[in-house]
């Protein structure tokens, strides 16, 4: 009975699945700005920034990179979806629905649903990593893909059950801890990095950059990892959000926007998360090599622990436990897209399994730069297929909306343009050894192509069916 | 009660920002300002949510 009332309550949260959001609820762009700060400040950057170090990225690239890749964000953001947000103002997935049917969208649900799960379960390993300390938990390496000891199954498995449980009962608490903590979160990975600095031999502010080059991001990769350079880091700090701003997922967010500047906002976590906290956690992960040897051990709890002591461990825990849960939430509410009569606590239960079952594997946390970026690839082709179904197609005569007006279950034209999409970027990939971090852009053409053609072959002189 | 609330909270972020430039210019031990960023985290945690709910943040 508590669940069923408690399921009640997450489901009141479920605002406008089915309409446009009304102007009295509309919100300014500074609303935005808070929203992105917190939301991009979070577990992933204790993981992303140690990992540009383990890549061998040097100074330079890194703090360009991540400028210009930064900013192409914000602009995908304020151009790309946001406009369409603020004139559709409704969910992605019914903006889905309506263009490629439910079928199609339920299939797209399914996927997303799985990558949220990968997400939250690296979340979850990178809390056990501090939640470990105090048990002195064997690390996991930076090689290891595999579950490495009896003691970082249980610890995972008992932190992943104790998110999926808060996750169950109730999502308002964990957006409140979310917002207390972003402010904290942020200070926190700034003042780590700050008081480490005198470790690296660097005591005056005018010497950063070159202890930044010497003892940071010395353009030496680790050994077994490959080499980044500039293009990666631009095009990762792009991409690594790219279903949410090119795929489209964050129509849902800014629909409820005043107007479509709201997608500037994005700066906010582009800045703070996306730059200074990778930044910082790229310099706490140096020193923590330099304390160990070139250890291969790859654990965000322990880094923060040394920097920052309860407070840093605290920090990892809190970030990825905040980052957890809504993820966790947000798969259940995909699958739950699918099976409507299911209730929300049930479907969120089994996503949690499934979730806390990934997080053994550390190979989701040494390969989140993959992950991150496979994700938003898998997921992209719909927004290409918004972007030019709301736009273009007006402007040649094609209809828009096509499920919605001929009452369709399955749009070939968008699912032959998204398995089509995605294959084509793994033939580049395989042929053309292009790497999985660059394939958003000719990918996102690809579609935009592909969906143009299929829709002038499949739309004209079709008659209505199921 | 809202200023007083307010006045804390910011101290709990203080302490967890300003040990670690006291660290890094040399004036204060590397261990004083985990000891110090532990309070502020407490004091944080402690307070924020109150003058949150006074509508202060």
């Amino acid at each position: 009975m508590i669940l069923d009332k408690l399921s009640a309550r997450l489901e009141e949260v479920q605002e406008f699945e089915k309409e446009r959001v009304p102007a009295s609820k509309f919100k300014r762009w500074r609303s935005f700005l808070g929203m992105y700060a917190g939301e991009h400040t979070a577990g992933t950057e204790f993981v992303i920034g140690p990992l540009f170090v383990a890549h061998g990225v040097a100074a330079g690239d890194l703090v360009f990179g991540l400028l210009a890749g930064n900013i192409l964000a914000v602009l995908s953001w304020a151009f790309l979806c946001a406009p369409i947000a603020v004139r559709e103002r409704i969910t992605l997935y019914y903006k889905l629905e309506k263009i490629c049917g439910r079928n199609l969208t339920t299939l797209y649900n399914l996927v997303n649903a799985l990558m949220f799960c990968f997400l939250a379960g690296s979340m979850i390993a990178v809390s056990a990593t501090a939640v470990g300390i105090p048990f002195n938990l064997p690390m996991a390496k930076l090689d290891d893909w595999l579950p490495h000891s009896f003691s970082w199954v249980l610890i995972v498995l008992v932190v992943g059950f104790v998110t999926t449980l808060i996750a169950t009962l109730g999502y308002n608490q964990v957006s409140r801890v979310a917002n207390l903590a972003a402010p904290w979160m942020i200070l926190v990975f700034l003042a780590a990095a700050i008081a480490v600095l005198p470790e690296l031999g660097l005591t005056k502010a005018g010497d950063f950059w070159h202890v930044a080059n010497e003892k940071i991001w010395t353009g030496i990769p680790r050994e077994g990892q490959s080499k980044f350079t500039f293009w990666h880091v631009m095009f990762f700090a792009w991409f690594c959000n790219m279903a949410m701003h090119i795929g489209m997922a964050d129509m849902s967010v800014l629909r409820y926007a005043k107007k479509a500047n709201a997608g500037l906002a994005s700066a906010g976590g582009m800045f703070v998360g996306h730059y200074f906290a990778w930044l910082a956690s790229g310099i706490l992960y140096a020193v923590f090599l330099q304390k160990n040897q070139n250890s291969a051990e790859f654990a965000p709890g322990p880094i923060a622990y040394y920097a920052a002591g309860v407070a840093g461990a605290a920090c990892v825990i809190i970030a990825g436990w905040t980052t957890a849960n809504p993820t966790i939430y947000r798969a259940g509410l995909a699958i739950q897209a699918i099976m409507p009569k299911s209730k929300t606590w049930k479907v969120t239960l089994i996503v949690g399994l499934i979730t806390t079952t990934a997080a053994c594997f550390p190979a989701l946390v040494m390969r989140l730069l993959d992950f991150v970026a496979l994700s938003g690839l898998v997921l992209m082709p719909m927004g290409a297929i918004i972007f030019i179904d709301f736009w273009v197609f007006p402007k040649l005569g094609l209809k828009s909306n096509l499920a919605e007006l001929r009452q369709m279950r399955w749009n070939w034209a968008a699912a032959l343009t998204w398995f089509l999409t995605l294959g084509t970027c793994l033939a580049i990939n395989k042929s053309m050894g292009i790497e999985i971090f660059f394939l958003g852009l000719p990918g996102w053409f690809v579609a935009v192509l592909l969906y143009i053609g299929l829709s002038y072959i499949l739309q004209p002189g079709k008659t209505a069916k199921g | 009660m809202k200023i007083l609330l307010a006045i804390l909270a910011i101290t709990g972020l203080a302490l967890t920002l300003i040990p670690a430039i006291l660290v890094f210019t040399g004036k204060i031990e590397f261990a004083t300002h985990k000891q110090l960023m532990f309070a502020g985290f407490l004091l944080w945690f402690a307070v924020a949510p109150f003058w949150m709910k006074e509508g202060g943040a």
